[in-house]
């Protein structure tokens, strides 16, 4: 069933009635996920668009059985319903919020060790398996089931990626956005796991970003770990240096955050460099042709 | 979110981070006030701007008398720094800090930096202070202790004093006053949300005290909402205007030295839409990320905002829509090319959400639009454009 969402994801909302909660709620409902119902404190009791509404997520959890949540919670209390998620056991939960205070996210961080919960993002896409499931902001119709999955740090960009690889009617297994913030809960050599184990999935594209270490260190992984071949895409070369500021970052990371050195590194590694976005679908082609 | 160093310095004073004593002055008659309210022979001249290197670049003078204090005052008051981090263009110097001297007897590097890999706020310190640790930390990393704090168990005492002896301080008084200043900067920059608290030098004085001699604090923009107080130290004069009245419609907005404007949703995409602009040997002019809210007066704000830029020779128009829709998009565009009279090229790429409806805004609109089929096509056009020859 690809990876972590499927035919057996019953999903449930966090801020589902606010409107971007219940417009991208009913969307997936639309695209056949089992939507089960949403979370707005203070308004448990109600049915908003035919679906229950309950004040707890452990009183959605126990009334529905879902084990999926999705959060549509406003920055300054997305991470508590993160951490209401985590307290809940909630074995997977999708954290749509842009804008999450970094010390938030640390706190939520140090919670998810050693829970029985998984966080993908906070600002992201969401994550996909076409035909099965879709959780999140992603425009389902670019997608369609396949063979190839996807892991990115930018929404739109992964759109870019599935609708070149649709194009070329290449299909796509899952495909999972794991968010473009500094403190994320799921990162690349997470996701590069799970591919590496699912039958369903044969190559995998990684879209990354400037800043962080998070693709050289999915790069070493790759080369000791991983069997199928990644193709990757590293956005942000055109970015003027010094534009960014606080060099004590790019200390911690070992300097080797340009596009360059990461395009450079993962190269080493054994993965199948795209040097333009637009040459990704073209090049997972190449892999899968091999 | 920038401040100034004497800001910085008056919030660490706050947490109880030993600082000098220091007077603000915006004019070089209250500079000479402010040394003689503070007293003493000895005084140090610093330009307030919004970037590291100061120093080399003039900023900062020792001044030995009142006459020195007057005369390094109007030297640096109103000149144009240049330094590593302001660009070539330079910041002007609108305001001082005048504070008094002190007999260092040995400068250390102290900051504190989010560690994105273990998601855990990290401590370095070093012995080699007052000098770029960029360089320290490439010729002798053995030098810079680090030291994660454990989220849950906050700033302990094992992380003073791993810090401190691991810089080589030996005095036991010492050792306590600097484990005192470490966690006084940690329990700031998570009160505060910083996201870059940075020392350098903090010093250790023939007194025995350790004091913060320069201060670089950042702030977590995402986090402003629940510290006003840390909003009112905005300095306008040091921020972008263009980028500032992005910033109020929810644009992402930074100006670059090209000549292709970008409309972009996403910030990948756009990162990505500037790389393949490149590629193509094209120059972008901006990134500029509509984001996933923008409405039909914020995309026309986004163009004003491109226009604006005389450099610009051509626009690409890149949305993938996704919680962006294309023909929000679409008559953002038409609104503005309509309003603003847009005279350079107009290359639009439309995919995702509402695409259909969004091309179908464009075609009726009878606007002189290049229409573009996917990313590479939308890359070859705009720089084609740029130079003249759509």
């Amino acid at each position: 069933m690809a990876i972590l969402v499927g035919r057996d994801t019953k999903l449930i909302t966090v801020g589902y009635t606010g409107k971007q909660g219940t417009f991208h709620s009913l969307q997936s409902r639309d695209y056949g996920t089992n939507f089960v119902g949403g979370v707005t404190p203070g308004k448990g009791g109600m049915v908003h668009e035919g679906f229950p509404v309950f004040n707890t997520i452990a009183e959605a959890k126990a009334k529905t059985e879902c084990n999926a949540a999705m959060i549509f919670v406003p920055p300054p209390f997305a991470a508590d319903s993160i951490l209401e998620c985590i307290d809940s056991e909630i074995p997977l939960i999708i954290a749509i919020t842009e804008g999450i205070p970094i010390t938030d996210m640390i706190k939520v961080k140090a919670a998810l060790k050693g829970s029985k919960s998984r966080l993908i993002g906070p600002n992201c896409p969401g994550i996909i398996t076409p035909g099965e499931c879709k959780i999140g902001i992603m425009p389902g119709h670019i997608h369609m089931p396949g063979k190839v999955g996807v892991i990115s740090r930018s929404g739109t960009l992964t759109y870019e990626a599935v609708f070149q690889l649709t194009q070329r009617e290449i299909g796509q297994s899952t495909c999972v956005g794991i968010g473009g913030d500094p403190v994320n809960g799921t990162n690349f050599i997470d996701m590069l796991e799970l591919f590496e184990k699912d039958p369903d999935t044969e190559a995998v594209i990684m879209i990354g970003e400037i800043g962080g270490s998070a693709e050289t260190d999915a790069g070493r992984w790759i080369k000791k770990n991983m069997t199928k071949p990644v193709v990757s895409f590293i956005a942000g070369a055109s970015a003027p240096a010094g534009k960014r500021m606080g060099h004590a970052g790019a200390i911690i990371s070992g300097g080797d955050d340009t596009a360059e050195a990461k395009f450079k590194i993962l190269e080493e590694c054994g993965v199948t460099i795209a040097r333009s976005p637009a040459e990704l679908g073209e090049k997972v082609a190449q892999v899968l042709n091999k | 979110m920038n401040v100034h160093e004497y800001q910085a310095k008056s919030l660490m004073r706050e947490y109880g981070i030993s600082v000098l004593r220091g007077e603000v002055a915006k004019t070089v008659d209250e500079a000479v006030e402010g040394a003689k309210k503070l007293g003493g022979n000895v005084w140090v001249v610093k330009a307030q701007i919004h970037a590291g290197g100061r120093g080399k670049a003039g900023g900062v003078k020792v001044a030995k008398s009142l006459d020195e204090v007057k005369q390094y005052a109007s030297e640096i008051l109103g000149a144009t720094l240049v330094t590593h981090q302001t660009g070539p263009e330079g910041k002007k110097v609108l305001t001082l800090l005048v504070e008094e001297g002190c007999e260092i007897d040995h400068e250390y590097y102290a900051g504190l930096v989010l560690d994105r890999a273990t998601g855990k706020v990290t401590f370095m310190a070093s012995s080699e202070g007052g000098v770029e640790i960029e360089k320290v930390a490439e010729e002798t990393p053995e030098k810079i202790i680090k030291v994660a704090i454990d989220p849950a168990a906050g700033f302990t005492p094992m992380v003073g004093r791993k810090l401190a002896y691991g810089i080589g301080l030996k005095d036991k008084d010492q050792i306590k006053k600097a484990s005192s200043f470490f966690a006084g900067l940690y329990k700031m920059y998570m009160e505060k949300d910083c996201t870059i608290a940075e020392i350098n030098p903090m010093v250790t004085t023939k007194s025995g005290d350790v004091i913060a001699l320069d201060a670089k604090l950042n702030f977590d923009g995402n986090a402003l909402f629940r510290h006003p107080e840390i909003e009112e130290l905005r300095d306008p004069t040091e921020e972008s205007a263009k980028e500032l009245e992005a910033a109020r419609y929810g644009l992402s907005y930074i100006e670059l030295d090209g000549n292709i404007g970008c409309l972009v949703n996403g910030a990948g995409l756009a990162m990505g839409t500037m790389d393949i602009i490149k590629l193509h040997g094209g120059e972008p002019a901006n990134f500029l990320d509509v984001g996933g809210g923008a409405t039909k007066e914020t995309v026309q704000k986004a163009f004003t905002i491109i226009l604006s830029d005389p450099n610009v020779k051509a626009i690409l128009v890149n949305i993938f829509g996704g919680i962006m829709k294309c023909d929000i998009i679409a008559e953002g565009v038409v609104g503005a090319a309509k309003d603003l009279g847009v005279k350079v090229p107009l290359v639009v790429r439309l995919e995702g959400t509402n695409v259909a409806l969004g091309k179908k805004i464009l075609n009726e609109s009878d606007l002189d639009i290049i229409a573009a089929e996917d990313l590479a096509d939308a890359a070859s056009k705009v720089v084609a454009a740029a130079k003249g020859d759509a």
